[in-house]
């Protein structure tokens, strides 16, 4: 396992189009429910428990080997917004490219071959991360922190926020991160064993509320 | 310049010059360039120029609306299911420099959608005078700046000005209401670029678009040859 492959793909910059995305923040802003630091961390806060949890979980279970049809499956009973099933797709699709330059392998091009439109983010997260030589904890780690940095991000350009402000939110929320994913990891060997329902369903009725909204307005600035 | 390998996988990574099937894939070319100096409207014109000779098809990068996908359509340019809209998460140089991959999609659904095409025209969302297209998403790349920014911007130089494949300054009919001195940006535009085309160019009277609809004959001629 090498620690600097995990900071590649975690990287912001990795070109997988999460820049496009502001995972709900920006829905969240309009609604008045993040208006500052201290909202986003609530905002990230919920989003970290709920959607991270889950996509740590897919992701952890992935790097382990489960079956890809069968997790985004349980992907898709977990994320009941249409907007947020193409947006996952879309986002996963975008992943699959970059890891597939990135770490060439032949698992990643037989989940292209089976998604050619795009698994879920976090399923391709998991797989991109067996390709860089990672493991299930690195890829928990990685999905549940881009559950929190993703809106951090936009909301600094949503709101002008102090970029230090928002960068302290998610340095606060890095103990509950790592909890989130070792519960994640801790879910993931379950499934090996257990079958698929051993996957926690947390969700965030909400953020599935204001996705719907977000993809119905003429003018926005984020994807999602 | 074109990366010409294949992969063995499902389905090309980036800038391959051909599609999984082995075909050759459509030639791709960006056009950058500031808010307002009339990108949309050159792509346009040269939809309306080429569009009886060519297959073609066109990703608009906007930065918070539909805006210039829908002047296309409402301009009836191509028929709808060759106009994609790409969203850019308000960084349009973003989508089409560091992470091109929503851009890479668009291109490529496109060619399986509607194709074979010949040529794709991706136009980014107006940006400033550093934004550049990465050569992984396309062949050759347009920046179109104008007389009304005013005249200075051929001597400040910068990527776009300076790299760009083929430099066009647009709205050369407003140059006596602007002040705007032609000669001297032909001569810093000359000093920036050496050898690089550019095209002086109204829309509003001929020959309009047809210099850089020649160019762009001529890009195709090179990359089917």
């Amino acid at each position: 396992m090498s620690r600097a492959a995990l900071l590649v793909l975690a990287d912001g910059r990795f070109p997988a189009g999460g820049h496009a995305h502001s995972g709900g923040a920006e829905q969240a802003v309009k609604a008045g429910r993040i208006t500052g630091a201290a909202s986003l961390e609530d905002f990230c806060r919920g989003r970290l428990h709920t959607t991270g949890l889950v996509a740590a979980s897919l992701a952890a279970a992935a790097a382990l080997g489960v079956d890809a049809v069968a997790l985004d499956e349980a992907a898709d009973a977990r994320t009941p917004s249409p907007a947020l099933r193409v947006a996952a797709r879309k986002l996963g699709r975008q992943l699959m490219r970059a890891a597939r330059a990135t770490w060439p392998s032949a698992e990643l091009d037989d989940l292209a071959r089976r998604f050619p439109k795009g698994a879920h983010q976090p399923v391709v997260l998991g797989v991109a991360a067996r390709a860089a030589g990672l493991g299930a904890v690195d890829a928990a780690h990685c999905a549940a922190y881009e559950s929190v940095s993703g809106p951090a991000s936009a909301t600094v350009r949503l709101l002008s926020l102090d970029p230090f402000e928002a960068t302290a939110v998610l340095a606060r929320l890095a103990p509950e991160s790592d909890r989130v994913a070792d519960r994640a990891v801790e879910a993931a060997r379950r499934v090996v064993d257990g079958g698929i329902d051993e996957l926690p369903a947390g969700s965030a009725p909400l953020l599935e509320i204001g996705a719907e909204v977000h993809a119905a307005w003429a003018v926005r600035l984020f994807a999602s | 310049m074109h990366l010409d390998h294949s992969h063995d996988g499902p389905s090309a990574v980036s800038a391959d010059a051909h599609r999984p099937d082995g075909s050759r894939r459509a030639l791709r070319i960006g056009l950058g360039g500031p808010v307002g100096s009339g990108k949309t409207a050159t792509v346009a014109a040269l939809c309306r120029a080429l569009r009886d000779e060519l297959s073609l098809a066109v990703v608009t990068n906007d930065i918070y609306t539909r805006e210039d996908a829908e002047f296309l359509l409402r301009e009836a340019v191509l028929p709808p299911e060759r106009i994609t809209a790409v969203e850019t998460g308000a960084c349009p140089h973003t989508a089409i420099r560091d992470d091109i991959s929503a851009n890479l999609e668009a291109v490529e659904d496109l060619e399986d959608e509607v194709g074979p095409l010949d040529l794709i025209l991706v136009e980014s969302g107006g940006d400033n005078l550093t934004a550049t297209f990465s050569k992984g998403l396309v062949d050759a790349q347009i920046f179109v700046i104008d007389v009304a920014g005013g005249d200075d911007i051929p001597r400040k130089g910068g990527p776009g000005v300076t790299t760009a494949d083929l430099l066009v300054v647009n709205k050369t009919d407003l140059a006596p209401y602007v002040g705007s001195d032609l000669a001297r940006m032909a001569a810093d535009a000359k000093a920036q670029r050496a050898e690089l085309p550019v095209v002086f160019q109204s829309l509003r009277s001929e020959p309009g678009v047809r210099d850089v609809a020649d160019w762009v004959r001529a890009q195709l001629a090179a990359w089917t040859a």
